[in-house]
Parts: structure tokens; sequence; C-alpha cells
């Protein structure tokens, strides 16, 4: 691993999420970028499924189906490598966030479908919604 | 995108699913299935997930509907060949494809399908 000073500027991309070839993009993506920061096979496979399962919510429920998405390398803490998700839309939102985290509860409207399961695959999940502001959701993993 | 390749081998239907699978093709294998399905006498429907890098929650349901499906119309479905990444991915996900026949890889899929015999669907 070289040292912050020697490395090229921090691996970032951003994207507009719009139908299905938004989703294979921001997941390949994702793929790519925690390969390169050293996640082995398995976190590889997390965070692109976590990818997946967030651009899809943005795909089927947010208003025209748009979002954006911008993954990134964290800058290096305590924590060590880390890899950081960021998926908003500006859908209908979610009321109650703590019940879209409950198991087994789908609103079907916004980013609330799946929440569970994707919080699971990553060590972090932030959301921010509210009931017409949209949703934004923020996932991170740290490098073992 | 790219219609993922149905091919027949005796009693068999085999598709050999590709890397980065597209929404849309995921469903026209789904369609293209179910009428080869319909139209011959095909008994068992392998699904080749070999080189499959990203199994979501929707290619999850999906290939769930394709087995249960296929059942109705007299084939055995088996997914053969999951990354161990993936597996891992799906039980964390909380989709761990009940019901579904699964084996290692394509040699050992065949031969689950071929000691169902031709009565299995009557078992």
């Amino acid at each position: 691993m070289l040292a912050p000073s020697e490395r090229a500027s921090p691996r970032q991309w951003a994207a507009r999420v719009a139908g299905e070839e938004g989703i294979v993009a921001a997941r390949q993506q994702a793929r790519e970028v925690a390969k390169d920061l050293g996640f082995g096979l398995v976190d590889q496979s997390r965070i692109a499924t976590a990818v997946s399962e967030l651009t899809r919510n943005v795909v089927r429920y947010a208003t025209g189906g748009q979002g954006d998405v911008l993954i990134r390398e964290l800058e290096p803490s305590e924590k060590g490598i880390g890899i950081e998700v960021i998926v908003r839309d500006d859908g209908p939102g979610i009321a109650n966030v703590e019940q879209a985290l409950r198991e087994g509860f789908s609103s079907g409207t916004g980013l609330g479908m799946g929440l569970p399961g994707t919080r699971r695959l990553m060590d972090e999940m932030a959301i921010d919604s509210a009931p017409g502001r949209g949703t934004t959701v923020s996932i991170r993993k740290w490098r073992r | 995108m790219a219609r993922v390749p149905i091919i027949r081998l005796g009693e068999v239907l085999i598709a050999t699913v590709q890397e980065e699978l597209y929404d849309h093709d995921a469903l026209q294998l789904q369609e293209d299935l179910g009428q080869l399905l319909e139209h011959g006498a095909a008994r068992g429907v392998l699904l080749d997930l070999s080189t499959v890098a990203t199994v979501d929650s929707f290619l999850a349901r999906l290939i769930g509907a394709i087995a249960a499906a296929s059942r109705l119309l007299g084939a055995e479905t088996v997914v053969v060949g999951l990354q161990p990444a993936v597996a891992v991915t799906l039980v964390e996900l909380g989709l761990t494809l009940p019901g579904i026949r699964t084996a290692l890889d394509a040699d050992k899929g065949l031969a689950i399908l071929a000691h169902l015999g031709p009565d299995a669907r009557s078992i």
C-alpha cells in the first residue's frame, strides 16, 4: 500500500442513475473501486450488491426513476481504508426511517425497500429522508 | 445487454448466464425458458451462474420464480456454479434460494437431473 502522498487522487466516481443501465454501471464501478482499494472478493460482492439494491430502489421508486450515486475512497482513519457510497434521489421520501430499517417492512415508496439486507452487507449505513424531501442513503465499509 | 443463450442437451435446457446480467435479459431468460418448456419435453433446467459476479435481490427472486414456473411445466431446476462470495452475500441479504436445488458445477448439476429420472415429476 502506498503512503497517501504517493497515491493518485482519491478514487471517486459520480454518476446520474437512470434505468437498469445505471444500476449495472454503479455496481460495476463500486466493485472496481473496492477492488482497487484492496477489498477481498466477498467484500467486493457485498459492496456491489448493496449498491445494486440501493440504485435499484432509485430506479423503481424515485420520481422519474432517477437519482445520483457517488462512490469514493474515504480518508484513511483509525478504521483503516474505507469505501463510501452515497445514493440520493428526489423521490417521495421515507416518513419513518426506523420502521424502514425493520425486517419485513417495505413501504414500496422510495429507498425504503430492502434496506435491512443492505445494512447487513455493510459496516455503516446512514439515511437522511423525509416525506417530500427525497432520500439520501450513505453506506460505508472498512477493509479488514 | 445480451440475451442469455439456452442450449438443449438431451432433456435438459442449459442456460449459461453472463457476468453482468441486465434486468431485461433476466426477464427475457424467464420468458424464453417458459416457451421452450411449453413446447418441448425438457424435464430439467440447468442455470449456470459460475461467471455471475453480482446476484442482488431482484435476480435471486427471479431465479426462484423461474424454478417455480419450470416445476409447474414439468421440469426441475438446478442452479450451478454460484461463486462463494455470491453465496455469502445472498445469505447475508436473507435470500437463500429456498427450495432450489444447487450443485457445485454443471457436471454435478446434470448428474442430479439425470438421477431424477423420467418419472421424477410425479414423485
